[in-house]
């Protein structure tokens, strides 16, 4: 099954595989650092575990950062 | 307004883009923008709005310059330091062009006295180094409809979204709200490249100049994130959330409130 995260293109092995076990596989390394967006709808945090990608998703981890200033 | 001989000649190398013109200079040196920290983004930010000619310029910061301040905040020099960073920052902007008004601020932003300092101008550019400065802002502006640069770096990365209060998604329509405390490592922690501040601080102006003049399209409903390890830029978009607090269709934030205190470690 291909899917496209951040942009690029990858193939998943799996057939059933939800966004938090995708955030594992690809080192998401601090879920509570990233907003997911599936085919351009926010998911909440929540549903992570329950959401199945299909083929030709498109998600988008975004990272918060805060640096700038001081 | 019209413009003076000087002034046609400094401003030269704008007045011959066909977006802007001497119009769109005009506009320029009548606009007011805001940029809250004189840091790592308000550096090059200010240097640049400066020698664009923006009419008036405000300057929020507490702080004062510090020896690791110096590899990225590139408005201030080794031997201010200890001075106060507004300071600081307007005598490098004055010395670029003395045809702009600089106000400063020598103090933190709060939900006590950050609306009645956005109310005077026209776009405000969001430097600070922390998440309760950057929902405070985001909930500021959409207060007070008015719009702003969202500015995030770290490491090799940095972020950058404008905002129109109201029109287009607001930071608080992506993050919603701040993570929790010391999820999130800040450049004081984790480390930036100074290379990358001055990436974004200088988009961040190129937006507020947009803004100003009305060239080109603004950065809106889409978030630009790039990675100088690869120099890969992208833009990822973001639709308002009619979920979101503030802005959503059943908003529950109506007045600002303070996040928690800044996670960025305070110098002594």
């Amino acid at each position: 099954m291909k899917v496209t995260v951040n942009g690029k293109e990858q193939e998943l092995q799996s057939e059933k595989i939800s966004i938090l076990k995708l955030m594992n596989q690809s080192q998401v390394k601090m879920p509570d650092m990233v907003i997911v967006q599936l085919n351009g709808e926010f998911v909440e945090k929540k549903d992570y575990e329950i959401s199945f990608l299909k083929e030709g998703d498109e998600l988008e981890f975004v990272y918060f950062m805060g640096g700038g200033g001081i | 307004m019209e413009l003076n001989d000087e002034q046609l000649e400094r401003y030269s190398r704008h007045i011959i883009l066909k977006d802007l013109g001497v119009e769109g200079q005009i506009k320029i040196l009548e606009s007011k923008v805001l940029i809250i920290g004189a840091g790592g983004l308000g550096a090059p930010a200010a240097l640049y709005l400066s020698a664009a000619g923006i009419g008036t310029i405000g300057i929020v910061d507490f702080d004062r310059v510090d020896l690791s301040n110096l590899q990225r905040q590139i408005i201030h020099s080794t031997n201010d330091i200890g001075r106060l960073k507004v300071d600081s920052a307007k005598n490098k902007m004055l010395a670029i062009n003395p045809d702009i008004q600089v106000k400063t601020y020598n103090l933190l932003v709060n939900s006590s006295n950050i609306r009645s300092i956005i109310r005077d101008y026209d776009f405000i550019i969001d430097g600070t180094d922390n998440f309760a400065a950057k929902f405070l802002i985001n909930d500021a502006c959409f207060l007070e409809k008015k719009p702003y640069s969202h500015g995030g770096i770290l490491r090799f990365e940095g972020q950058s979204m404008t905002i129109l209060p109201g029109e287009s998604a607001c930071y608080r329509c992506i993050f919603k709200t701040p993570p929790p405390r010391d999820a999130v490592p800040t450049c004081s922690q984790a480390g930036v490249l100074g290379a990358i501040a001055g990436m974004l601080g200088t988009i961040q102006a190129a937006e507020a100049i947009k803004y100003c003049t009305g060239a080109g399209e603004l950065l809106v409903n889409q978030l630009l994130v790039f990675d100088a390890k690869t120099m890969n830029f992208r833009k990822v978009k973001l639709n308002k959330n009619k979920n979101c607090g503030l802005c959503g269709e059943n908003p529950s934030i109506v007045r600002l409130m303070d996040e928690d205190p800044p996670v960025c470690e305070l110098k002594k």
